[in-house]
C-alpha cells in the first residue's frame, strides 16, 4: 500500500468523477507516484452515475488523462471496494502490473437508497420494494430485533456505538459528521425501523477514497522499505442453504434438504480472510466494520469472532472497542460518522489501516497498531473482508 | 385491460385474473401483486413454493427453472403450498413511507405498517411479509405463533392488488 487518499465525505452537490479525482489525486502525492507510471487503473463502479458510473475504472482513468494504463470496472454493492482491492492484488501478484491505482466515489441521493427504475419482476431488489416496500433499515430493525430477543441487547447498548463512533468521528477530518452525539440524543431520535431510531442508522453521503497499490519489488525501488502490505483479501460468497434472511431477498434458503453450515455467511468472511492471513483475531490491533447500524456493528465483533457468540455488547460494555480498548473498532468513526458512500466505503476502510499501521492517523492512532482487518458485506451474496499489516 | 407487472404465466392464478379482467364489470379486479406466489381465498390461502423432486428443498420465492441446491443432481420443481403456520424469527415496522416502486398515496398522511419474518418449521426457511392492517411491534415476540392469509397491497382505479400478511394466531381480523 504506497499511498491512500480520501475526498472529505458530505452532502456536496458534485459529481462522483470529480470527488474520486480529487481522492486519487491524493493517494497518488501520497505514494509519490506519477499518474502516468500507473499500469493499471481498477474503478469501483456506484449505479448512480448513469453510464460513466458503470464503467468507473475508465471514467477517471480520462479524467486523471488517457496515458494508456489497463483498466477494469468492479462492482459488488457495498463490497465493490474490496473486490476493486482484490482485482488490483490479483494483477500485482500475477505480475501483470507492477503498480495500481484503485478509486471509489458515489454521489448519493437523499432519503431511502431505492432500486433502479422500470417494472423488473425477475429483481429482487424491485420485488423487495415493490411488494413489501422493505426498505435497507427494515432489514436492519429486523436484524437489531433478533438480537435483542436472542441475545438480550438492548437499545441502551445500540446507542453505545454511535457515542462511541462519533467520539471518533469528530477526530476524523474526513467524515462527514464530527460532532459528539449522546445516548439521550440517539434516544430522542426519530424511530425509522423498530427498534432503530434515526441515529442508529447510517446515513447516504457523497465521498471518494483511493489507494495506490504496488508489488513489493517496486516499492522497495521506489523508497519505502515498510511499507504497509496487504496480507488477505476475502471475497467469499453464501453457501447453500444461506439460512439468515439477507438483503434484498424476501426469504432464506430452505434448510430442510441440506444442513446449513455451521457458521454463518458473515462469519465465514472473516474467518476466510484469517486463514488467507496467517492470524487469528487475537493477532489484531483493530478493526473497522461495516456499521450500516448500531446493532450490525455489535453482530460483527461477533463474526469477526472479537467475542464468543451473544457477547458482543458485553465486550462494548467492557470499553474493549473503544478508544484504547483491547480491540479497537471503527477507530474511524464508522460508517456512523462517514454515511455511506457505497464505492469508496469499503476502499475507505482500507485507507484508514493504512494510516493507522503507519502510525499517521493523528488524534485517532491506536497506539503501537500492527494488524487491522476490515469486513463488509454487500448486497446478493458479496462478502468482503481485507487484512493489512505492517 | 388491467396491467400485470408480472409475465411467467403459470398455473391458475393467471386463468383467475384473465377472467376477472375479461369479465369486464366495473370494479376493480382482484390481481395478484405477483402472479404464482399465493393462492386461494380465506382458510384456503397458501403461499405457494416449488419443491425439487430429487433433494425435497422448498423454494419461495419460487424457482422454475433449476434447483440452486449445489449438491443436488438437479430434479423437476413442482409447486407447493407452504405451511400456513410458522413462528416469528423478528420483526421491525416502517415509520417513513418506502421510496416506488412501493406504492403509496402521497396525499395521505402515511400509516406504518410491521413487517414480520416469520420461520415456517416444515419447511426451515424465513419467510419475509406484511402483518394484517392493525398488528404493531407492540403486539409480537420472537417466537409468537402467526398465520399467512389474504390481503390487499393497494388499489387503483382499476385494481386491487393482492398479497399475503401475517396475523398472529388467536387474532380474527
Ligand atoms: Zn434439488
Amino acid at each position: 500500500m504506497l499511498g491512500a487518499g480520501m475526498h472529505p465525505w458530505g452532502k456536496w452537490g458534485r459529481g462522483f468523477v470529480e470527488y474520486g479525482t480529487v481522492a486519487a489525486r491524493a493517494a497518488l502525492a501520497d505514494a509519490g507516484v506519477d499518474w502516468r507510471d500507473v499500469g493499471s487503473i481498477v474503478g469501483a463502479d456506484t449505479v448512480r452515475g448513469g453510464y460513466p458510473g458503470y464503467v468507473a475504472g475508465a471514467t477517471f482513468a480520462k479524467a486523471l488523462g488517457w496515458q494508456g494504463a489497463r483498466v477494469a470496472s468492479v462492482y459488488a454493492a457495498c463490497a465493490s471496494g474490496a473486490q476493486a482491492v482484490s482485482t488490483a492484488r490479483a494483477q500485482i501478484l500475477s505480475g501483470i502490473a507492477d503498480v495500481v491505482l484503485v478509486v471509489g466515489a458515489d454521489a448519493a441521493p437523499k432519503g431511502f437508497f431505492r432500486p433502479a427504475g422500470g417494472d423488473r419482476a425477475d429483481d429482487p431488489d424491485w420485488l423487495r420494494f415493490r411488494v413489501l416496500g422493505a426498505t435497507n433499515p427494515a432489514y436492519f430493525g429486523l436484524y437489531a430485533r433478533r438480537r435483542m430477543a436472542v441475545h438480550g441487547d438492548t437499545v441502551e447498548d445500540f446507542a453505545q456505538v454511535k457515542v462511541k463512533n462519533a467520539a471518533l468521528g469528530a477526530l476524523n477530518p474526513n467524515a462527514r459528521y464530527r460532532k459528539r452525539v449522546t445516548a439521550e440524543e440517539v434516544a430522542a431520535s426519530a424511530v425509522v425501523a423498530d427498534p432503530l431510531r434515526l441515529l442508529d442508522i447510517c446515513a447516504t453521503s457523497d465521498g471518494a477514497a483511493a489507494l495506490v497499490l504496488s508489488s513489493m519489488e517496486f516499492a522497495r525501488r521506489h523508497g519505502a522499505g515498510n511499507p504497509v502490505r496487504i496480507r488477505a483479501v476475502s471475497t467469499v460468497t453464501p453457501r447453500f442453504p444461506n439460512t439468515v434472511l439477507d438483503l434484498p431477498d424476501i426469504a432464506t434458503d430452505s434448510a430442510v434438504a441440506v444442513e446449513p453450515a455451521a457458521e454463518t455467511f458473515r462469519a465465514s468472511i472473516a474467518r476466510a480472510a484469517y486463514e488467507e492471513a496467517g492470524i487469528g483475531p487475537e493477532d489484531l490491533s483493530l478493526a473497522e466494520v461495516y456499521d450500516l447500524s448500531t446493532a450490525l456493528e455489535l453482530q460483527w465483533y461477533e463474526d469477526l469472532a472479537l467475542c464468543g457468540e451473544g457477547e458482543a455488547a458485553k465486550l462494548l460494555r467492557e470499553g474493549a472497542t473503544g478508544p484504547g480498548g483491547r480491540i479497537p473498532v471503527n477507530v474511524s468513526g464508522g460508517l456512523a460518522s462517514f454515511g455511506e458512500a457505497v464505492p469508496a466505503q469499503a476502499i475507505a476502510q482500507v485507507c484508514e489501516l493504512t494510516w493507522q499501521l503507519r502510525g499517521t492517523a493523528g488524534d485517532r492512532q491506536v497506539t503501537g497498531a500492527r494488524v487491522g482487518i476490515t469486513a463488509n458485506q454487500g448486497l446478493f451474496g458479496h462478502g468482503s473482508s481485507v487484512v493489512a499489516v505492517r | 385491460m388491467t396491467y400485470c407487472p408480472i409475465e411467467p404465466a403459470r398455473g391458475k392464478l393467471l386463468t383467475f385474473r384473465q377472467i376477472q379482467c375479461e369479465g369486464g364489470t366495473l370494479s376493480r379486479t382482484r390481481t395478484p401483486v405477483v402472479t404464482g406466489w399465493f393462492t386461494g381465498e380465506q382458510d384456503a390461502f397458501r403461499l405457494l413454493g416449488t419443491r425439487c423432486s430429487a433433494c425435497a428443498t422448498v423454494f419461495f420465492p419460487r424457482e422454475d427453472a433449476f434447483c440452486r441446491n449445489p449438491g443436488c443432481p438437479g430434479g423437476e420443481l413442482a409447486e407447493v403450498p407452504l405451511s400456513r403456520r410458522g413462528r416469528v424469527w423478528s420483526y421491525t415496522d416502517s415509520r417513513y413511507r418506502p421510496p416506488s416502486p412501493y406504492v403509496s398515496d402521497p396525499e395521505l398522511e402515511w400509516q406504518p405498517y410491521t413487517l414480520i419474518a416469520v420461520e415456517l418449521e416444515s419447511e426451515r426457511i424465513v419467510v419475509l411479509g406484511q402483518t394484517v392492517p392493525g398488528v404493531t411491534v407492540a403486539d409480537l415476540t420472537v417466537g409468537m405463533e402467526v398465520e399467512v392469509v389474504p390481503g390487499v397491497l393497494n388499489e387503483d382505479a382499476e385494481t386491487t392488488w393482492t398479497t399475503w400478511h401475517w396475523r398472529p394466531t388467536g387474532v380474527t381480523a
